[in-house]
C-alpha cells in the first residue's frame, strides 16, 4: 500500500513536471511564433560589454579571430551567432542585435522594414570558385562569362562542348554530360554567384535572377558549402560554386575565370582584394561582382557589417554605441591582419576609407560618436 | 436462529457480523484508516485530473500548432491562393511559389519507401514473433532492428551519402539512366531503412498475441507452418501490421535531414523515380533561415501546413482502413 501511494505521488510529480513544461510550451507557440524571441538582448542590457551580432556564416570564422584578438586587448566581449546574412538583417530589423552582418547589401524591402537607416561597412571580401570533378584534366580548367552562364542555364550539358572546348585549347575533355552542384539552403554565397551572373548573362538574368534562393533551372541543390562539395568530389563531371576559403583548405581544384578585362583570373587573396581596389560609392553598397579591376577575380564580394546610423534606440547607451563603433573600427584596420591566415582578402585601402568615412556619419542622439 | 453477542461480535450461527468496536484505541484507529481513505480518495482524484489535463494539453498543442501555421500562411494564402498546391514552380526571386514538385516528391519517396519497406518489416515481425521469439539470435536481431530507430537521421543521410549514393550511381549507369546518384531512388532506399523498425516493432508483438488456441487448432488441422501464419497469424493481425506500416509511413513523410542530403534538392518536377527532386519538410529545413521577404517565409510555413494536413489525411485514412478491417 506504502509503495503504491508513493508511486502515486511519483508519477504526479512527473506529472505536474510535465504539465508546466507543456503549458509553457504552448504559450511559448501562442506568441505569433515570430522569429524574434528573445527581448533581454540589445536593448537595455545592463551589460555594456558584450555586444550581440548576427548574420553571415561566411564571416565566422574569421570574426571569432577578430572578437578573441580584440577581447584580450580590451576586455570587450562579442556574442556572435552565425545564423546567416537573412536572419541577421532580420535580428537587426527587430533590434535584438548591436549589429547584423551580411554577404549582399540590403535590398529596398529590407532597408523599407527598418525604424531608422542602417549603415553599412565593409569588413571583409570573399570570393565564390567553381569547383569540378574532371579526373583526366589535369591542367586548370579556363571559364569565361559566357560558358559559365551557358552551363548553369542548362544549354551546355557536355564536357567537350565546342565552347568550352574553344577556350581550354589543347585540354582533353571528356564526353561525360555536366552535373552542376548548387547550394540547396539560402545563402549569401548563392547570392553573390547569381548576382554575378545576372550580371554577365542577360539570359540568366531574365530566366533565372539573383537571390539567396533561386529556382535553379538544372542541377542536384547541397546544404552549405560542405553538401556541394561533397556532390562535386563524388559525382564526376560535376561542377559547382563554393566560397574560396572552403575550397582552399580542402583543397578542391577550381577553374580560372575571365574578368571583364578579358584575363583569366586564379581565385585567390590576391586577386580578390585586387577586385575590390575599384571606385566605391559612399555608401558602400557596391558589388564587387564583375568587377572592372584587370586583375580582380570576377566573382568577388564584400561582407558588411550593419548597423543603425542613429544609435540611440531602445534605451542603448553612449558608452555602448561608442563600444561598438570603436571594434567596427578596430576590424576594418588592425583587424584585417587575420584574413588572410584564415583565406579572407584583406581589404584593399579604398574599402578602408569609405569605411572610415561611414562609421564617423554614425550618431548618437544625432551627435556623431566617433570623431 | 439463535443469536448472541460476544466480544463485539453478533455472531449469527449462519451469518457473522460485526459491530463498530468502541474503545478508545479503536476509534482512534478507525479515524486513522478514514483519514487515509479520504487522502486516497484524494489523491485519485488528483491524479484523475492529472491525466485529463494531460490529454487537453496534447489537444491544445495540436491545435495551437495548426493554428499558429495557418495563420501565419495567412499572407501566402491570400497572394497565391489555392494555386500553390499545384504550380509547379517555386522563384523566391519572382515571389511565384507553387507546393506541387515538393508535395509530389514527398509522396513518391515515402511511398516507395514504404513499398521496399513492407516485405522486410513483415518478414522480421513473423520470424521475430512467430518462428523464434525466443533465444539469443532473435533478442540479437530485436536489439538492432530497435538500434536502427535510435540512429540519429542525419548519421543516415551521411552513411547514404558515403555509401548508398556511389552504389546507385553504379547501378544508374548500368541501366543507362544519367549516374548522378542522388535522387528520390537514393533518398527512399535511406528511408526504407529508417522505417523497418516501426513496423517491424508492432508488428512482432501483434504476433506474438495471437491466441496459441487458434494456431493449435489450425496445427491440429493439419496445417503447415505457412498455411498458420497465412490463414491464422495474418489475418488476426492485419490491422495491426497495418497500423504499424501506417507509422512508419508517418515517420517517412516527415524525415528531413537524411532526405535532404540524399535527394539532390531541385524544385524540378523528378520525370523518373532516378531524378532528384524534393520533399516539403527539406524545402522548409533548406530554405527557412534565409526567407528574406513576408511571403517567402509565409510561402514555407504554408509548405508545412500543406505536410500537416497531408500527414492528417493519410493517418484518416488509415484507421478507415484498420476500422474495416477489425470490423470484419
Amino acid at each position: 500500500m506504502k509503495l503504491s501511494s508513493f508511486k502515486i505521488k511519483r508519477s504526479l510529480v512527473a506529472g505536474v513536471f510535465f504539465a508546466v513544461v507543456s503549458v509553457s510550451l504552448v504559450s511559448c507557440g501562442g506568441g505569433g511564433g515570430s522569429t524574434s524571441g528573445s527581448d533581454s538582448t540589445a536593448s537595455g542590457n545592463s551589460d555594456d560589454n558584450t555586444l550581440i551580432g548576427a548574420g553571415s556564416s561566411f564571416d565566422n570564422p574569421l570574426f571569432s579571430k577578430q572578437f578573441s584578438e580584440y577581447n584580450k586587448t580590451n576586455g570587450l566581449k562579442v556574442n556572435y551567432q552565425s545564423v546567416g546574412s537573412g536572419a541577421g538583417i532580420s535580428q537587426l530589423t527587430n533590434k535584438t542585435v548591436d549589429f547584423g552582418a551580411s554577404d549582399a547589401p540590403m535590398n529596398g524591402k529590407q532597408d523599407s522594414a527598418l525604424t531608422g537607416p542602417a549603415i553599412h561597412i565593409p569588413i571583409t571580401a570573399g570570393a565564390v570558385v567553381l569547383s569540378y570533378n574532371l579526373p583526366e584534366v589535369k591542367d586548370t580548367l579556363l571559364l569565361t562569362p559566357d560558358v559559365l552562364a551557358g552551363i548553369f542555364l542548362g544549354t551546355i550539358t557536355k564536357w567537350n562542348d565546342a565552347k568550352i572546348a574553344a577556350i581550354n585549347k589543347g585540354v582533353k575533355l571528356p564526353a561525360t554530360g555536366i552535373v552542376i552542384a548548387h547550394r540547396s539552403d539560402g545563402s549569401g554565397t548563392s547570392n553573390v554567384f547569381t548576382t554575378y551572373l545576372a550580371k554577365v548573362s542577360t539570359d540568366w538574368n531574365s530566366k533565372v535572377g539573383k537571390g539567396s534562393s533561386v529556382n535553379w533551372p538544372v542541377g542536384l541543390g547541397g546544404k552549405g558549402n560542405e553538401g556541394v562539395a561533397g556532390l562535386v568530389k563524388q559525382t564526376p563531371g560535376a561542377i559547382g560554386y563554393i566560397e574560396l576559403a572552403y575550397a582552399v583548405q580542402n583543397s578542391m581544384p577550381y577553374a580560372k575565370v575571365q574578368n571583364k578585362a578579358g584575363n583569366y583570373i586564379t581565385p585567390s587573396i590576391a586577386s580578390v582584394t585586387a577586385a575590390a581596389n575599384i571606385q566605391i560609392p559612399a555608401d558602400s553598397k557596391v558589388s564587387l561582382t564583375n568587377t572592372d579591376a584587370a586583375d580582380g577575380y570576377p566573382i568577388s564580394s564584400f561582407s558588411w557589417v550593419l548597423i543603425y546610423k542613429e544609435q540611440k534606440y531602445n534605451n542603448r547607451s553612449l558608452d555602448r554605441a561608442t563600444k561598438l563603433l570603436k571594434l567596427i573600427s578596430w576590424m576594418i584596420h588592425d583587424g584585417q591582419q587575420f584574413s588572410s591566415a584564415l583565406t579572407y582578402a584583406p581589404l584593399s585601402p579604398a574599402a578602408v576609407t569609405t569605411g572610415d568615412a561611414i562609421l564617423k556619419s554614425a550618431t548618437y542622439d544625432g551627435k556623431p560618436i566617433l570623431q | 436462529m439463535d443469536t448472541s453477542v460476544e466480544n463485539g461480535m453478533i455472531t449469527r450461527s449462519d451469518l457473522p457480523l460485526r459491530v463498530i468496536n468502541s474503545t478508545p484505541e479503536a476509534i482512534l484507529k478507525t479515524k486513522k484508516r478514514a483519514r487515509r481513505s479520504f487522502r486516497q480518495i484524494r489523491t485519485e482524484n488528483i491524479f484523475k485530473r492529472t491525466l485529463m489535463i494531460m490529454g487537453l494539453v496534447m489537444v491544445i498543442l495540436v491545435l495551437g500548432i495548426l493554428l499558429t501555421l495557418i495563420v501565419q500562411s495567412l499572407p501566402s494564402i491570400k497572394s497565391l491562393g489555392l494555386k500553390y498546391l499545384w504550380s509547379k514552380v517555386w522563384d523566391p526571386v519572382q515571389d511565384i511559389y507553387g507546393a506541387w514538385p515538393f508535395l509530389l516528391g514527398t509522396l513518391l519517396s515515402s511511398f516507395l519507401a514504404l513499398l521496399i519497406s513492407i516485405p522486410f518489416s513483415i518478414a522480421i515481425a513473423i520470424f521475430l514473433g512467430e518462428y523464434h521469439p525466443k533465444g539469443w539470435l532473435p533478442d540479437f536481431l530485436k536489439n538492432a532492428v530497435e538500434l536502427i530507430a535510435a540512429v540519429p537521421s542525419v548519421i543516415y543521410g551521411f552513411w547514404g551519402l558515403a555509401v548508398l549514393v556511389p552504389i546507385v550511381r553504379n547501378l544508374e549507369s548500368h541501366i543507362g539512366v544519367e549516374p548522378i546518384g542522388v535522387g528520390i531512388f537514393s533518398s527512399s532506399l535511406i528511408l526504407a531503412i529508417m522505417i523497418i523498425p516501426y513496423a517491424a516493432s508492432l508488428g512482432r508483438s501483434m504476433i506474438t498475441m495471437v491466441p496459441s488456441h487458434l494456431k493449435e487448432a489450425a496445427y491440429g488441422l493439419g496445417a503447415t507452418r505457412w498455411e498458420v501464419i497465412r490463414s491464422v497469424v495474418l489475418p488476426y493481425t492485419k490491422s495491426g501490421l497495418f497500423a504499424g506500416i501506417l507509422l512508419s509511413l508517418g515517420r517517412a513523410l516527415g524525415e528531413t535531414m537524411a532526405v535532404t542530403m540524399v535527394i539532390g534538392n531541385t524544385s524540378l518536377i523528378p520525370k523518373s523515380i532516378f531524378a532528384p527532386g524534393n520533399t516539403m519538410a527539406s524545402v522548409i529545413a533548406n530554405e527557412f533561415t534565409e526567407a528574406d521577404k513576408p511571403v517567402y517565409l509565409s510561402a514555407l510555413i504554408e509548405l508545412g501546413l500543406v505536410l500537416f494536413l497531408v500527414t492528417v489525411v493519410i493517418n484518416l485514412i488509415g484507421k478507415k482502413i484498420i476500422d474495416r478491417f477489425t470490423n470484419e
